[in-house]
């Protein structure tokens, strides 16, 4: 294990209940600022897989070494460990009763103590980084998916992540919307924070990600650079993936 | 290519009148043969029974405090004096009747509090400090001892004065109990969730009558000799327990409704468990139960009408004890009962028109 990687999944084994086994054997190791695009049929263990990384699920099995500190029942370990992984869900879960700029400041006002006219500085700074600044005063619900969704990038960015998890942040989008959250998140990619991206969209994973893993039955089955993956893939349930998702 | 000509379409009918009185009438009570049908018909149960009720009620009612001139219109018109007659008994029950400013004073005060407190602009740390006063203030007044004032014993205490403290207490008690409870059924830890299972199944399957009796008369058994707690305080204790058991289940129908989504994004902010509740599920979830809870707090309100089965005359306590003691006057119960009724309906209304204020002011993040 070299002192490079960030994240080091060793043998991870989960079952949700006693048998439906959603990841097995899982071996991965992420380095630092290494952007990887997980992608995989529906049901094949790729949400699971990044939502062990910051603990919003536990594994049963192996070990899990987040920048350092290993995952398990220690609920220091896991707070230590969130606070450097942020995260952006399909469903964008911002707060619906506080405002944008509001949903921005909670945590680092809560959680890290800062006061309230700095937090709301360093909320403005990121929501101009997503380019929704003028929005700072409205409601979640009065801005479009796209909207949120930048908004919800703008919230984790807010606690200076190390890593960032993407959970399919473009399935629940309009598509004329999923342009403008791809834009912003390939501007992160460019800003050297290690990103793991559940995503079906493969321009994304051909413009910015370093390596594409491929996840079915809960195993990864094949990991690649971009280029090799889509252009020759090794085995046969990749390439039925692929001629499905790009086929038409 | 062939010129375009003009042609003007036929004008149409003018529109039926759609506005106004006549017009809502046609459209909504002589819509179709049904509605036609159901509107005449109520219109012929409300001329048969409107005429008699203002008769009675208005022209041949008796206002003046005379019991041979009511006792002469019995059965033809109400006799609305029995209540000019008795109502310091009703308002007041059987504190003393010299000094009944104090439950005058006292009372006024805490419906003073009770209508600041439900502004927006008394919504501040202060009020807590408010309340602590007005209560002192309220207990000292009614209950004396101090200041060259009478005691009066708790279980003098009656009437109106009485049904707000009940309730008011009750509600401002049962709230917080209520929200530990909810979260505790929905704790990780199993100690926690079973004793808070227990304690909303237990006193969901009993009345509040049989509470009531518990606090009142078992209670005291179970004591050692020489302890005694005033009953009115083991009364306030058993209503709140009660009425915090169903408000429980109201909230914890609202903590239910909170997408998973919001607590798992809470989580990965590093929000810690109360953090997340206090900021991110409780204010969420209190909105969607506001009905839920004024529908409690209602139903509080009129509840505290029981302890009159253990010797406290509350409004509708004050009201039997005024009557039933006064040969004069007993026949005239239902002038006195729908005096009351009025009073409980003006409480109630207002709560109910308060709590689609509330509602607005808590979906103004939902509006677009």
């Amino acid at each position: 294990m070299s002192d490079n990687n960030i994240i080091t999944f060793d043998k991870v084994n989960k079952w949700y209940g006693n048998n439906f086994h959603v990841l097995r054997d899982i071996d991965l190791q992420v380095k630092t600022g290494e952007r990887i695009v997980v992608c995989g049929p529906s049901g094949s263990g790729k949400s699971t897989l990044i939502r062990c990384i910051n603990r919003l699920e536990e594994h049963q099995q192996g070990r899990l070494v987040v920048d350092g500190v290993e995952l398990s029942d220690d609920v220091r370990a896991i707070d230590d460990v969130r606070k450097k992984v942020g995260m952006v869900f399909q469903q964008f879960n911002l707060f619906p009763h506080l405002t944008v700029l509001e949903n921005l400041t909670l945590s680092p006002m809560w959680v890290g103590k800062v006061p309230k006219k700095e937090a709301e500085e360093k909320a403005m700074q990121q929501l101009e980084r997503v380019r929704i600044a003028n929005q700072a005063n409205k409601y979640p619900l009065q801005l479009s998916g796209g909207q949120q969704q930048r908004v919800a990038i703008a919230r984790a960015l807010c606690l200076k992540p190390k890593i960032m998890l993407f959970d399919e942040p473009t399935s629940a989008l309009d598509p004329e919307m999923i342009k403008e959250v791809l834009d912003v998140m390939i501007e992160m990619a460019s800003q050297g924070i290690t990103m793991l991206c559940v995503t079906h969209e493969m321009g994304f994973a051909k413009a910015v990600a370093d390596r594409v893993i491929f996840m079915d039955q809960g195993q990864i089955v094949e990991q690649n650079n971009p280029h090799d993956f889509f252009n020759n893939p090794q085995s046969d349930r990749s390439r039925d993936f692929l001629s499905k998702i790009l086929g038409h | 290519m062939t010129a375009t000509v003009f042609q003007p379409i036929a004008a149409r009918s003018a529109p039926v009148k759609t506005e106004g009185p006549v017009a809502w009438i046609r459209s909504n009570l002589f819509g179709d043969v049904r509605t036609a049908f159901g509107t005449v018909c109520i219109v012929l149960v409300l001329l048969a029974l409107v005429p008699r009720l203002l008769n009675w009620g208005l022209v041949n009612a008796v206002w003046a405090k005379d019991y041979d001139a009511c006792h002469a219109a019995a059965g033809v018109g109400a006799c609305w004096g029995v209540v000019s007659e008795k109502f310091r008994i009703i308002i007041f029950g059987r504190d003393p009747f010299e000094e009944q400013w104090r439950p005058l004073v006292a009372a006024a005060a805490l419906l003073g509090l009770l209508v600041v407190s439900c502004m927006r602009a008394f919504w501040r740390p202060a009020l807590g400090l408010l309340w602590a006063v007005v209560l002192a203030f309220f207990f000292t007044v009614m209950y004396g001892g101090v200041l060259g004032l009478g005691r009066v014993e708790t279980d003098r205490w009656g009437g109106l004065p009485l049904t707000l403290l009940l309730s008011s207490l009750s509600m401002t008690m049962a709230f917080p109990i209520a929200l530990l409870v909810a979260l505790g059924r929905r704790s990780m830890l199993p100690a926690i969730r079973s004793v808070c299972t227990v304690y909303v199944e237990l006193i969901r399957g009993v009345p509040l009558i049989s509470v009531l009796f518990m606090a009142s008369f078992m209670f005291p058994l179970l004591m050692p000799q020489g302890f005694s707690i005033d009953v009115l305080v083991r009364v306030l204790a058993g209503i709140t327990l009660f009425a915090a058991a169903y408000m429980a289940e109201v909230i914890r129908g609202g903590l239910q409704a909170v997408p998973k989504g919001q607590i798992e994004a809470a989580a990965t902010l590093g929000l810690s468990y109360w953090q997340t509740q206090r900021k991110i599920v409780l204010p969420q979830a209190l909105a969607m139960v506001v009905p839920g809870v004024m529908n409690n707090f209602i139903s509080t309100f009129k509840d505290t009408s029981l302890v009159t089965i253990v010797s406290l005359y509350e409004l509708t306590g004050a009201m039997s004890l005024a009557l039933n003691s006064d040969s004069n006057w007993r026949p005239f119960k239902i002038e006195g009962y729908l005096f009351i009724a009025l009073i409980y309906f003006v409480f109630c209304f207002s709560m109910s028109r308060y709590s689609i204020w509330i509602e607005k002011q808590v979906n103004k993040s939902r509006l677009r």
